[in-house]
């Protein structure tokens, strides 16, 4: 028994030695499942089918835009393996799905999957796995949350900060105003009611009337009637698409003409002003943090004359006018930008770290001056918009970049 | 006689013969399906195991509608909402009231029965597809209840609550997922065997009578009424014991989790699974949970065509679903034995 241990012992040695070397010599590469020499694996969830799919848009030019980057070389030599499944906007779909991209595929992270409550299903157990949960494409606040989550991220600019925006405007603009608002009572309505109220702080009395709606409603004319008694003279219209047409008409048929406020949500010149009535939408204000891929005040931009060379080589078919489009592309050009920060340290723990240490990024289709930073205790990459009168036939901006940070 | 009504008619000359084998599966094959389930699990991923899991859920809610239509004859487009007025008694329960995730499931098919019975008693009135319209209604209607206002405290409105997922008890060795699997597939298999004596009983031959001859059944002494109410009562109380399962398998609950398309894929998964085939509930639960992912992965922008192309092939190769594959199998293994 002797004589075989003497033997074994320095094959032991031999072992360990080697297995010190090889650790040795991958220090500078660290890898967590889904990341390798030649490859990164990036799972995404997007309502392709269901009553969402006009979005799914967004993950076709994020596919389109990993495609550009592997044809010119991949992220430090590596290609990115997308895979995006379809959960029909159904928040078990989701579970499902995302258990299938992190449990099955092996995915280093998930990024821009869509929706709030679909989100909201796969947060806890993507903090329990320990897997990054990337640039979430959802308005809510609750993204914003590193304590709690620290394996989840946003990306746009939450209800939150748009509505606080709005707030500042009208300190500026109109001191003595009295705001009228009309809110969908839901997690949509209520995020920017409270960032409108954040927003104003002090003055949240200059709210002489809140007035919720249920979407489940036919029409809002006798809120909106409502509101015009009240003595407001801002309007301010917390609305999905259909209900912000509504108000913009209903206002004009009793011949209120407050200065009139609507989310970004319901920005949509041929999904709302249009059918509202381009003559009676004359003025009314929104803001904004993406070009606008139809206007041709874009036409001599850089990042736009880059981002429609990219769309005419590797998405023909894209509508130039579908938002999702611009979103899709800043979306993944954020992701492209956090891979290759992480250099050849791909594990999970440094892909977060570096996401939360973005520092004056522009991708090429937000708006000139909005640039996306986070930190440790920051993770909310966008938060500035700009405002936006419409006029003639389009949105025009206006006035300066705004922060809807509270120190400033 | 209308044409959903044949659906239900036609292929059970066979079951005033031999009620007990046409509803269900021999006992040698019951039981090795059993030890499939029991023994799998242990040799795959967690990610197969919590589909498996799911499969077994929506196999519950199947076979609760199965009862109802294949059983008692009376449609119900409606099972979405029994199952999230389960789903939803458990999440409350577990994260308001802190009451462990198996008392939980008991209370749900309580409620879920009494709403189930409920919403027979008016409904009784209505027959075939005017039935099946105001049970539509009930699917449409329910996710909005949902996030009314003066239930939001409970509810958590559209965000939805987390449900947390129960570690498995006495230290066993074994992930959640297993364990949860495991809990599911007792509390399946209680089910079937209950559901199998209650339609070779009494009260099911009874609903059977309804289903074939609602008239014929009344001058034969049965109390329409009550046998008709009671079918959806159980129906009910089963889905909404799946739905309470779903719930903390899936670790959240949400509105848009239960809307009409859950009511639409449960009554897909019940026609291609054999109508008032009681196993059948299961192969239809595969189809519904594993058909979409093949459609997604032949075509990620046609996934719903595609889908539609392989439900319509089902329909029309095989009408009465997996139970017509099943007896078409049980006579050629007959025709083997005999060379």
């Amino acid at each position: 028994m002797a004589a075989v241990r003497s033997q074994v012992a320095p094959l032991w040695a031999a072992l360990v030695l080697c297995t010190a070397m090889s650790s040795e010599a991958l220090a500078q590469k660290k890898y967590d499942s889904g990341a390798s020499d030649t490859e990164i694996k990036i799972g995404n969830i997007m309502p392709y089918s269901g009553p969402a799919s006009a979005y799914a848009a967004i993950g076709k030019t994020e596919e389109a835009y990993f495609n550009k980057v592997n044809a010119e070389g991949g992220i430090n030599g590596r290609k990115i393996k997308f895979i995006s499944y379809d959960d029909g906007y159904s928040p078990p779909k989701t579970v499902e799905q995302a258990r299938k991209l992190v449990e099955s595929d092996n995915v280093l992270l998930i990024f821009g999957s869509l929706g709030t409550s679909t989100n909201g299903a796969i947060r806890k157990y993507m903090n329990e796995k320990k897997v990054p949960q990337l640039f979430v494409a959802s308005g809510a606040s609750k993204w914003n949350d590193p304590k709690q989550y620290p394996w989840t991220m946003g990306w746009q600019p939450s209800y939150v900060s748009e509505a606080r925006i709005y707030a500042k405007y009208i300190m500026k603009e109109k001191p003595d105003a009295k705001i009228g608002v009309l809110y969908q009572n839901d997690d949509f309505g209520k995020d920017y009611l409270k960032g409108l109220k954040e927003g104003l702080g002090p003055k949240t009395s200059m709210i002489v009337l809140e007035e919720a709606y249920d979407s489940s409603e036919p029409t809002i004319d006798e809120r909106v009637v409502k509101l015009k008694a009240s003595g407001a003279d801002v309007f301010i219209s917390i609305t999905s698409p259909k209900f912000a047409a509504q108000g913009i008409k209903k206002a004009a048929e009793i011949n209120w003409h407050p200065m009139q406020i609507i989310s970004n949500v319901s920005a949509s010149v041929s999904g709302v002003l249009e059918p509202a009535g381009i003559e009676i939408s004359q003025g009314i204000l929104s803001a904004t943090y993406t070009k606008d891929g139809s206007d041709p005040q874009w036409n001599g931009d850089d990042g736009m004359k880059k981002f429609y060379n990219f769309l005419a080589q590797y998405q023909p078919k894209a509508d130039k006018l579908d938002a999702g489009v611009v979103f899709g592309y800043a979306a993944a050009q954020t992701m492209v930008k956090v891979l290759q920060m992480c250099g050849d340290d791909l594990t999970r723990e440094n892909v977060m770290k570096q996401a939360a240490s973005l520092k004056d990024f522009a991708p090429d289709t937000l708006l000139p001056g909005i640039k996306i930073n986070t930190a440790p205790d920051d993770f909310a990459p966008i938060e500035q918009l700009q405002m936006m009168r419409f006029k003639g036939k389009r949105w025009e901006l206006f006035g300066d970049i705004i922060s809807s940070e509270m120190s400033q | 006689m209308s044409a959903a009504e044949e659906v239900v008619a036609e292929g059970h000359e066979a079951v005033e013969a031999v009620p007990k084998r046409a509803m269900t599966l021999g006992t040698g094959t019951s039981l090795v399906v059993l030890a499939a389930l029991l023994i799998v699990p242990m040799f795959v991923k967690n990610f197969i195991i919590f589909q498996m899991t799911m499969l077994l859920i929506y196999g519950l809610a199947v076979l609760a509608l199965n009862i109802l239509t294949g059983g008692s004859g009376q449609f119900s487009l409606g099972q979405s909402a029994f199952y999230a007025v389960g789903a939803y008694t458990s999440a409350v329960l577990m994260e308001h009231a802190n009451i462990n995730y198996a008392l939980t499931i008991p209370i749900s098919a309580a409620v879920c029965f009494a709403f189930g019975y409920l919403f027979g008693k008016p409904a009784l009135r209505l027959s075939g597809v005017y039935l099946a319209l105001a049970t539509f209604a009930l699917a449409t209607a329910m996710p909005q209840l949902l996030k009314l206002n003066f239930l939001e405290h409970w509810t958590g409105g559209v965000q939805g609550l987390v449900v947390t997922k129960p570690d498995a008890p006495f230290g066993l060795p074994m992930s959640q997922d297993m364990w949860l699997y495991y809990f599911t597939l007792i509390v399946t298999v209680a089910i079937y065997i209950f559901s199998v004596n209650l339609l070779r009983s009494r009260s099911g031959r009874a609903f059977m009578a309804i289903r074939d001859n609602e008239i014929a059944a009344s001058s034969m002494g049965v109390n329409v009424a009550l046998y008709k109410t009671l079918a959806f009562g159980v129906s009910a109380g089963i889905t909404g014991v799946a739905g309470s399962l779903g719930a903390i398998a899936v670790q959240f609950v949400a509105p848009d989790s239960y809307t009409i398309t859950l009511a639409i894929s449960l009554f897909l998964g019940m026609v291609v699974g054999g109508v008032g085939w009681l196993p059948g509930s299961f192969i239809g639960a595969a189809f519904i949970i594993f058909v979409p992912n093949m459609a997604e992965s032949i075509s990620k922008g046609l996934s719903g065509a595609v889908f539609g192309v392989l439900l319509f092939l089902v329909i029309y190769l095989v009408p009465h679903g997996a139970r017509q594959v099943a007896i078409l199998g049980q006579q050629l293994v007959g025709k083997l034995r005999k060379n």
